[in-house]
């Protein structure tokens, strides 16, 4: 479980989260959603902590975040698992020795067994037979994947990704939604994705938030949420071609 | 002049976070051993070349210079040893290595910046700074005299090549120049400046690298900044430093 408490935050004098909390529970996929540019990304590296919040609290699992110092955040940073946007691998290394990179850093195991753990996550993300492949020779969904198998490899207990199935087709998008909760719910993860794909919330959404101008606007989930009647939210859900004609 | 003070800030700031322990011993040993081979190793070529032919060009332009019959023709040797030792292969040559290393180095890890690699690093848990920068310093500071000492040993022979294949100095004058009055300091005050440059030129660099803000474009910027200013800074030492060790 991670809560937010109101946290704000500010880049000069551009106001982008404004109070926001919220509480994003464990052992279900909870989805940001939001129109671009509305803070979801700010939001969320607030909480891992890439950027300082303001004001406000964070608490992983009534462990106060905000509190913490380099180290003590260190620690707690080796039950986080992340999946940047563009997957962030590291360029320089292999497929395997990405996903690797965190065993060799944080456990003294045998290379035989992290070589067992890489091939089980890889596995797990249903790639094979890639491992000595450099991330330019991957396909944007494969990448994802790997930066998936990566993420995981530790065995997190808190799961964030930024836009998993940003610029992937829409089966692919939906494998690697899956793939996500089916994660999150075998191992009991606290999971939080940010997402502006309608596809993802009608499909994952197990807890749905819409944030709007970096203000908390709206809490529900996949079923509720084609049913509110709230403008904004209505506005940023049938707002495409197609799901206003479904609509009607 | 607030632009320069908060640089220096930002910069000590982050050698703060670069001087830790590396968390695991073996990876680190692994970086420095890739990173002599990226930074150092793969820089020999061109620095033999640029040495070979300066040594040559300083010792011609003595000779030609040279019309006074009362002074030997050995002061060619004696000319273009000090020369090389003492301001070409550690100043130029660092400078030659600003150019080459430091652009590689702000371009690898701007790119890192920019593609987020550097903030899965900080989620991970590990320090980004210490693992990306510390050994590429360590490294420089290795190898850059080891380039350096071939670089004295390759001007001082191009100097000897060119001499004795127009036939303007005969091997054993210039031999005599070269042992005449040598002095084990100049050596020291060439592997000081050489050392201090090092590390100017990865540190600054790794911080350009580290501090890229944006995308594609800034890394080319970062990179470019980085040159300038690890130039400019080795100039700088290097007046700093020979007013304090050579007089
Ligand atoms: N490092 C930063 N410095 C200054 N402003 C920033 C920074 N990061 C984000 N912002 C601003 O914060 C606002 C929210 O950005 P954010 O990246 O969170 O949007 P987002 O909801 O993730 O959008 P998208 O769906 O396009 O990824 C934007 O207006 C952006 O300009
Ligand atoms: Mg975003």
């Amino acid at each position: 479980m991670i809560e937010a408490r109101n946290i704000e935050k500010s880049f000069g004098g551009h106001h982008v989260l404004k109070n926001a909390s919220c509480l994003f529970e464990k052992g279900k996929t909870n989805l940001i959603i939001g129109q671009s540019g509305s803070g979801k990304t700010v939001l969320m590296k607030c909480l891992v902590g890439l950027f300082e919040v303001d004001k406000g609290k964070i608490f992983y699992d009534d462990r106060d975040f905000t509190t913490m110092n380099f180290e003590q955040r260190k620690t707690l940073r080796r039950e986080i698992g992340m999946l940047f946007q563009g997957g962030a691998l590291f360029d320089s290394m292999n497929v395997e020795q990405n996903v690797m990179f965190p065993l060799n850093m944080f456990t003294t195991k045998s290379l035989k067994e992290k070589q067992e753990r890489v091939n089980f996550v890889l596995h797990r993300v249903n790639l094979e037979n890639v491992n000595s492949l450099m991330p330019s020779e991957l396909s944007g969904g494969m990448r994802k994947r790997v930066a998936i198998a990566r993420a995981i490899a530790m065995n997190p207990q808190y799961l964030f990704c930024d836009e998993p199935n940003s610029g992937l087709d829409p089966q692919t998008s939906g494998v690697i939604d899956h793939l996500i909760r089916e994660i999150t719910q075998e191992y009991n993860i606290t999971t939080i994705v940010n997402t502006h794909d309608m596809n993802s919330v009608l499909s994952i959404g197990d807890r749905v938030v819409f944030i709007l101008n970096g203000e908390l606007w709206w809490k529900g989930n996949m079923e509720t949420i084609l049913h509110t009647d709230n403008p904004e939210l209505n506005k940023f859900v049938f707002g495409t071609e197609l799901t206003s004609r479904l609509k009607q | 002049m607030l632009k320069v003070f908060t640089t220096t800030g930002k910069y000590v700031m982050l050698m703060k976070r670069v001087f830790t322990r590396p968390q695991k011993r073996v990876i680190f040993t692994n970086q420095l051993l890739t990173e002599i081979n990226n930074l150092g190793v793969d820089s020999l070529g061109i620095v033999a070349f640029i040495s070979m032919f300066m040594g040559a060009v300083v010792a011609i332009q003595t000779a030609y210079n040279i019309d006074n019959p009362l002074i030997p023709m050995s002061m060619v040797g004696f000319t273009t040893r000090q020369s090389i030792i003492l301001e070409f292969s550690p100043t130029v040559i660092s400078l030659i290595l600003a150019g080459k290393v430091g652009s590689r180095i702000a371009s690898e890890i701007g790119t890192m910046r920019v593609t987020e690699q550097i903030d899965a690093l900080e989620i991970m848990g590990v320090n980004s700074a210490n693992y990306l920068i510390f050994p590429k310093i360590i490294a420089s500071i290795l190898i850059n005299p080891v380039l350096i000492i071939f670089s004295m040993w390759l001007g001082i022979l191009g100097g000897w090549i060119a001499m004795t294949a127009s036939g303007l100095v005969s091997t054993n004058d210039f031999v005599r120049g070269i042992r005449v009055d040598f002095e084990g300091y100049t050596i020291f005050y060439a592997l000081t400046k050489t050392v201090v440059f090092a590390f100017i030129i990865s540190s600054v660099s790794g911080f350009f690298g580290y501090e890229t803000k944006g995308g594609a474009l800034e890394v080319g910027q970062a990179s470019t900044k980085a040159v300038v200013f690890s130039s400019v800074i080795i100039i700088l030492f290097n007046l700093i430093l020979t007013q304090l060790l050579l007089t």
